[in-house]
């Protein structure tokens, strides 16, 4: 208990101290809503498929918590860099609960900054459905969140520089969020891509912000809910044991 | 090996990276209580010894015992018997002193009264107290060699590894250092296992002392004996009998030395 509350407050205030940080993570997201929100909606009507802001809005949240997620994962390359993760992986508790809290903190970030740009979405005009369902639309973003973190984990446990993260980055995160639905309609793809978009697992995250947020899942908030709960768990398991066998 | 009167027992321990032998077959004991130095030059091997020694890196081949228990198999029982100042960095930048003082001891379980008593003696102890809430990366060198020793002994814990703790710090402190540490050890029979560079602590603070060079022990005993064995006045020159006087320069990865070069600008 001890170890899980350490690891998840230092993640909570390293997050609140780094302003640049929260603006990159906010303003990203905001410059997709109105770049891509006001540029493709007149298309995105005409082409009879409704209002792409409405549209956009789950997509970008997903992504907000996926770019943050991974970074805060990732952030075990920084502390091996800077020393920090020595401490910790000497703590006299098992490396499962270093992990565990670190994910946590991680997380807890993410969704964090999944709700505020839900927050900000209101003010280019964005209304949820139903807002009875915000408490499972913050229980799927928490999810997605403890997917990415722990998969950030799981592999910058084995990157030793910094190269490390732009690899994760470039090679990872991109594809997960462009290939996820994030910023187009699952339905009527061509077969290769409807492919590609169901083994991506953020697919079913955007899914289910959908569902939630806007009453338009297309995939099911049940399969959602399958697919993001069971790769959270065995994220989380690769990510412990990948943390548990690091060597200094 | 008798585990119950031994806090370290360490036998044909080996470890190579690749082609590179680091520590190469070496056996030594240290008893509960004792404070026990590990001297030699740089890339010796001392620090690749500290690191198996606290689970941080498994063994090549070799039986290692700390505190009776198997830092490779016993994982947690182990890292529960000591706590470590290591010889890089290990501070957390983005919070301030307090906190990383405050993290530690929740993590080693320091009930929070004896923790709050702890963190203000400490830190006043090495004149720290004032900039408690200033965050560390606002720290100079010193200071946060200075914040790192007095992590280091927030928990007492029955072992404690010191790697080079008193590098780059003035006389004063280092004596400060050193009294508190040879009183806790004494008060609480705390185990010391340290390296050091400055011979005189070494002959002044440790009872026992193996010299290691290229991986292997040279020789062991007390400073005494080993100034007898080689026929000096002083453990510097035991020192320099045992292992020569060529100079070693530390392997440092390119990052390291940029951080290095970053510090001295800083
Ligand atoms: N992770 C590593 N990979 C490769 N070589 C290493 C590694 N760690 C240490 N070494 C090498 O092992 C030798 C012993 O290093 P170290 O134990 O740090 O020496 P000391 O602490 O006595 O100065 C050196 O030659 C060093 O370059
Ligand atoms: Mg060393």
């Amino acid at each position: 208990m001890n170890a899980l509350y350490v690891l998840w407050i230092r993640q909570l205030k390293r997050y609140m101290r780094s302003r640049s940080r929260i603006i990159g993570a906010l303003g990203q997201p905001l410059m997709f809503l109105i770049a891509l929100g006001y540029g493709f909606g007149a298309i995105f009507q005409r082409a009879g498929a409704g209002n792409y802001i409405y549209f956009l809005v789950p997509g970008v949240i997903s992504q907000t918590i996926l770019f943050t997620s991974v970074f805060s994962g990732s952030e075990i390359i920084w502390d091996r860099q800077f020393g920090f993760l020595k401490e910790t992986l000497v703590a006299p508790v098992s490396r499962f609960y270093i992990m565990l809290g670190r994910t946590l903190g991680g997380a807890t970030v993410a969704t964090a900054q999944g709700l505020i740009v839900l927050l900000l979405s209101h003010i280019v005009g964005y209304r949820m459905e139903n807002y009875l369902m915000l408490p499972l639309a913050i229980a799927f973003m928490f999810i997605i969140a403890l997917m990415f973190t722990a998969l950030g984990i799981a592999i910058a446990s084995r990157l030793t520089d910094f190269q490390g993260f732009q690899l994760i980055i470039n090679f990872l995160v991109m594809p997960l969020f462009f290939l996820s639905g994030a910023l187009f309609p699952l339905s009527n793809l061509p077969k290769s891509l409807t492919i590609i978009t169901r083994i991506d697992p953020l697919s079913y995250g955007v899914d289910a912000m959908r569902g939630t947020l806007n009453n338009a899942s297309h995939l099911g908030l049940g399969l959602d809910m399958l697919v993001t709960g069971t790769l959270t768990l065995a994220f989380l398991a690769g990510g412990s044991y990948l943390f548990a066998k690091i060597e200094i | 090996m008798n585990s119950q009167e031994n806090a370290i027992e360490v036998k044909n321990l080996v470890k190579k990276f690749n082609e590179i032998t680091a520590v190469n077959d070496i056996s030594f004991t240290v008893s509960r209580g004792e404070i026990f130095a590990f001297l030699g030059p740089n890339g010796a091997g001392k620090s690749t010894t500290i690191k198996m020694l606290t689970t941080l890196l498994a063994p090549t081949s070799g039986c290692v015992l700390v505190n009776g228990f198997n830092p490779v198999t016993e994982q947690t029982k182990v890292r529960k018997s000591f706590g470590i100042v290591f010889q890089d960095p290990s501070l957390d930048d983005e919070l301030t002193a307090y906190e990383n003082m405050n993290y530690h001891g929740i993590l080693y379980s320091v009930p929070r009264q004896l923790r709050q008593e702890r963190i203000q003696g400490l830190l006043q102890m090495f004149e720290l107290w004032d900039r408690r809430n200033h965050l560390v990366k606002t720290y100079s060198g010193g200071m946060k060699r200075r914040l790192e020793i007095a992590r280091g002994l927030l928990h007492h814990p029955s072992i404690l590894f010191l790697d080079e703790p008193t590098v780059g710090l003035d006389p004063q402190t280092r004596n400060l250092i050193w009294e508190y540490i040879k009183e806790m050890s004494k008060e609480e029979n705390v185990t010391v296992f340290f390296t050091t560079h400055y011979m005189d602590e070494a002959a002044r603070v440790a009872e026992r002392v193996a010299i290691i060079d290229n991986g292997r022990i040279m020789a062991q005993g007390s400073s005494d004996q080993l100034k007898e064995q080689t026929k000096t006045e002083s453990l510097e020159d035991a020192f320099l009998a045992i292992t020569g006087t060529a100079i070693r320069e530390e392997e440092a990865s390119p990052y390291s030395r940029m951080r290095l070069i970053a510090r001295r600008r800083g």
